[in-house]
């Protein structure tokens, strides 16, 4: 257990959501709550989340309501604790999985886990990535409404100069293994490593995101729940004709992967399909100028405006879909295989509205991995476009 | 008491006896339904003060509850939750069944009925609304429950049936209830309870409404829940319940390497990818059914009209016992339905005699033996007392693969060290349902564990049978916690109800609702020899392949994980209950354990 405990603090300094020491995590053999996590965000998570607490506190709902799918679907909503005390935070505990606590003007976050220190650890991620989404995608909105304040212009500029450099601009694209695959253990290696450098890219949480690579008549996708970064014995060989379910523990978009195949093996045959949370893509994805739309509220599921990320300048063309997790009525599944067989060219990919960013690769997860890259690139500098264009 | 204008429950509890043919309506405390909510909780409730009568008593109740999401829309809320002791056992049993029984009930507008008293010939309980009926039920005795069904639906259009088999009249301490046809509530020989009271059948037709606090708050839930179960691949993936029914995971128990084969002497079946889901399906060409109030469908009726097997008659009549014909599971499936016999205790029951008897066990041979199980004359017979009394009877008890009496599902221990726990405490016996840790020890939900491992594990199971205790009480289907959680059914709960509660304070009535249970077990004689597996698997190692090695479990580690369990439950080191956990809880302290 102890082995748990450092294992997920240190990652939460390693993807930069923390300083290093800026976590307590405990677990009690013998208590109720197996894990218990409280950590102090670091950087722009910190000044993200900091701000969407004191609004929350001062509307008086003491609670964040991001938009993204992640939240919607997992967490659905973070309570607020104005101050640190074991009363609060244990009250807002037994509502939500986490909550963030405004504690002397600055957030913290607080987490559980019933069957291990992972779940209070995906949490606090989830939390922050949700955090981010939600402030900047609603500072866009604001600008578009014309509601943006002196006071809210000033503390975007303070937000956004925290904001990390863009890791592809500074090291490029990551030296990744050449396809076609032949072999399982081959593509299984591309697999690994490419999982493991879209989480360093800051390109994905950890836990959240899946890859696949289709090899003749099998899919090997990582399972459900499995961390990118850590892929290791986490991927699934499923059959394309269905004979087996032993990948009942496959990733839950799946189905949407192998409708995607599918569609290539009768096409242009790209058998690498790489799915991360790029966070300005994700933010762009909810941006819409159709502010007095009917489905206002429902764009996840009911969106029919054909909508894209489009780059004239390189031929970036990134259509926007809605689509839930999954395989309901509303899933991706539904939306997503058509939308990214369409795709041509050299950077194929698909965004999923308030969800995150699926690439195809030819032969490999160099041309996925560069159109993830490229694609957040370009969304962090239309976002900071549109925010200029609109005086914010 | 409740009155009209509560939400979530009617406050009435049907009492049938059948001896003198009395019919009465218990009106509880509202303290009782806040503090055991419904289903499992009121059922052990309700049967508390009996807990010791013997099986034989006409005294015992036999109580079948919903609860007070039934018949609502929350997702899985429409089974109904039967509980008594367990003549097979000997401790509480209690079964969860799907179809329409439960939704059925609730919208009849009784909270629970509860059978008691032995009538001197057969009898149904028809109920319709308000109004029961006690009906003759003579020429029914005897007869297999698929006659039962239609000779029962040419005059009751509608509704839900529950009945007994053959095995119910004659004597199978594992007899099942049959429910609407394909449905069951299959373990611990309820049915059984009911032959002893010559309780035939009970349907039921209801035609009112629950009344709900907050209609839009359960819409909400509802929608958060059915997101869940969406992006849940076990339930809705390609490869889940919903495609293959709870078959889909045959292929994940093959690979892993903890399918029970031989009596559970190995734990790989050779040919076992030929005998999986997908050959169902292509075979059968099933389609989909499901409970009411389901929209995951995990339930499949083959073209012909058989019920398809279930994970664990899939496995229990293949690889248990040295099978690879297909047919030959569906024909055995479908003789237990008809005969009213629990496919996992008559599988597994088979598969002690076949070790015992070194006899192979072709096709023609295990549907004699399950007739004489079901029936009580022929070869067969003497295995109608269950595993463990067969076993003890040939002088070779260790071959009984069953805790506390009831078989083992089709999950081999070794491979899932939280399961060993999870089976030895269970409070009904061999049952993987009480904690499910299949769920992330093999199912990766809500995250992954070290299935090899027991660290942790004497919590995390404690709080999954706190939790599944709530669930079965709500009432809901376990499949669903794959995906959604209490987090999200305890708004559900408090919408419908009207009464605040959060997800840890479900947990502290599953808490009381599990310690209740240990109770009854206590004064029935239980301790913690009784929570402890098999020699085999400390013994004996599973059949270990490359890079994964099926040890047997390490004893040792397995009694200091118990220990551990029985600190965090509030238990003696014995496993008995103490006075000041059950005082914590409200419980209140049984007369047969004054002495303790």
């Amino acid at each position: 257990m102890t082995s748990l405990l450092a294992k997920y603090a240190a990652k939460l300094a390693a993807t930069g959501l923390i300083a290093p020491g800026d976590v307590l995590m405990a677990a009690l053999d013998d208590e109720l709550i197996s894990a218990l996590l409280l950590a102090r965000p670091s950087g722009v998570y910190q000044a993200v989340m900091a701000e969407l607490a004191r609004q929350a506190l001062a509307d008086g709902s003491a609670s964040i309501t991001p938009g993204d799918c992640e939240t919607r679907t997992f967490l659905h909503d973070l309570p607020v604790v104005d101050g640190l005390s074991a009363e609060g935070v244990v009250q807002a505990l037994r509502q939500r999985k986490g909550c963030v606590i405004l504690h002397k003007g600055e957030a913290l976050v607080a987490s559980f886990g019933t069957v291990s220190p992972e779940q209070a650890y995906v949490t606090m991620s989830s939390m922050c990535f949700a955090c981010f989404v939600a402030y900047f995608a609603e500072h866009l909105r604001r600008a578009r409404l014309g509601t943006l304040t002196p006071e809210r212009r000033a503390a975007f500029s303070r937000v956004t100069a925290l904001l990390p450099l863009d890791r592809g601009e500074i090291d490029g694209m990551p030296d990744l293994l050449p396809g076609p695959f032949e072999s399982e253990d081959a593509a299984r290696e591309a697999m690994i490593q490419a999982g493991r450098h879209t989480v360093e890219y800051g390109l994905v949480d950890s836990y959240f995101g899946n890859i696949s690579y289709r090899l003749g008549d099998t899919i090997l996708i990582s399972q459900t729940g499995s961390s990118l970064d850590e892929l290791g014995p986490c991927i699934d060989p499923c059959r394309l004709d269905g004979s087996s379910c032993a990948g009942i523990t496959a990733s839950s978009e799946y189905s949407a992967h192998k409708a995607v195949y599918e569609a290539e093996m009768a096409g242009a045959g790209a058998r690498a399909i790489l799915h991360g949370h790029p966070r300005f893509s994700v933010i762009l994805s909810l941006d819409c100028e159709r502010l007095d739309c009917p489905n206002l509220g429902e764009c996840h599921r009911a969106c029919d405006t054909p909508r894209a990320v489009v780059d004239d300048s390189c031929g970036l063309s990134v259509p926007i879909v809605p689509g839930e997790v999954g395989t309901g009525p509303f899933g991706l599944c539904n939306t997503l295989p058509p939308a990214l067989n369409a795709t041509t060219g050299g950077k194929r990919g698909a965004i999923v509205y308030g969800h995150g960013l699926f690439t195809l690769g030819a032969a490999d997860f160099r041309d996925a991995f560069a159109s993830l890259m490229d694609v957040e690139h370009f969304c962090r500098a239309e976002y900071f476009r549109r925010v200029a264009e609109l005086g914010g | 008491m409740i009155g009209p204008d509560m939400f979530g429950w009617t406050g009435k509890i049907l009492r049938v006896d059948l001896g003198t043919g009395a019919q009465d309506v218990l009106r509880l405390p509202e303290a009782v339904y806040h503090d055991y909510l419904g289903g499992k909780g009121l059922g052990g409730y309700l049967l508390r003060d009996c807990a010791s009568l013997s099986t034989d008593d006409p005294a015992l109740p036999l109580v079948l509850a919903v609860g007070p999401l039934t018949a609502t829309i929350a997702p899985t809320s429409g089974r109904c939750h039967l509980t008594t002791r367990s003549p097979l056992t000997g401790a509480v049993a209690d079964s969860s069944a799907g179809g329409r029984l439960g939704t059925e009930l609730a919208r009849a507008g009784w909270d629970a009925v509860m059978i008691v008293g032995r009538a001197e010939r057969p009898i149904g309980i028809e109920i319709d609304d308000a109004s029961v009926r006690l009906v003759d039920a003579s020429a029914l005795a005897g007869r297999d429950t698929a006659e039962i069904f239609t000779l029962l639906r040419e005059r009751r259009k509608g509704g839900s049936i529950a009945t007994t088999g053959p095995a119910a009249d004659t004597g199978c301490l594992f007899a099942s209830l049959i429910v609407d046809t394909h449905h069951a509530a299959g373990r611990c020989g309820l049915g059984r309870v009911a032959g002893q009271k010559n309780l035939k059948y009970l349907a039921v037709r209801g035609t009112g409404r629950r009344k709900v606090a907050d209609l839009a708050g359960l819409k909400a839930a509802r929608e958060d829940i059915l997101r869940l179960t969406a992006a849940s691949p076990v339930l809705l993936g390609q490869h889940g319940f919903s495609c293959f029914g709870t078959g889909s995971i045959f292929d994940l128990m093959d690979s892993r390497r903890m399918m029970p084969t031989d009596n559970f002497q190995r734990t790989r079946f050779p040919g076992a990818e030929k005998l999986n889901a997908n050959a169902y399906k292509q075979r059968y060409q099933p389609h989909r059914h499901g409970c009411q109030g389901c929209h995951v469908l995990c339930k499949k009726i083959a073209a012909d009209g058989r019920s398809m097997p279930e994970f664990e008659t899939m496995s229990h009549f293949t690889a248990l016992i040295g099978n690879t014909d297909l047919e030959l599971v569906m024909r055995a499936g479908d003789l237990c339905n008809r005969l009213g016999l629990d496919t996992i205790s008559a599988g597994a029951t088979l598969a002690c005699f076949r070790e015992i008897s070194g006899e192979t066990l072709g096709g023609e041979r295990v549907l004699e033996l399950l007739t004489g199980m079901g029936t009580g004359m022929g070869p067969g017979a003497e295995l109608a007392q269950g595993s463990a009394k067969y076993a003890a009877s040939m002088g070779r008890p260790e071959l009984s693969m069953s805790v506390k009496g009831l078989e083992l599902p089709a999950y081999d221990p070794r491979g899932a060290y939280g399961l060993a726990l999870a089976y030895a405490t269970s409070a009904r016996g061999g049952c993987h349902l009480r904690a499910y840790p299949i769920s992330h020890e093999i199912l990766r939900k809500p995250v992954a564990t070290d299935r090899f491992s027991f660290s942790g594990k004497a919590r995390i199971i404690k709080i999954a049978e706190d939790a599944n205790a709530v669930v079965d009480s709500l009432i809901a289907c376990k499949f669903l916690f794959f995906a959604a959680s209490l987090e999200e059914y305890s708004r559900a709960y408090s919408a419908v109800t009207g009464v605040s509660a959060t997800a840890q304070d479900l947990l502290l009535i599953g808490e009381r609702i599990d310690y209740q249970e240990r109770l009854m077990n206590a004064q029935n004689g239980f301790r913690a020899k009784d929570d402890d597996l098999p020699q085999r698997f400390f013994a004996e190692e599973g059949t270990s392949g490359p890079g994964l090695p099926i040890p047997p479990i390490p004893r040792e580690d397995f009694l200091a994980a118990r220990a551990a369990y029985y600190r965090i439950r509030g238990l003696t080191p014995d496993g008995l209950p103490t006075r000041e956990t059950a005082k914590r809880l409200g419980l209140p302290w049984p007369q047969e354990l004054e002495s303790a």
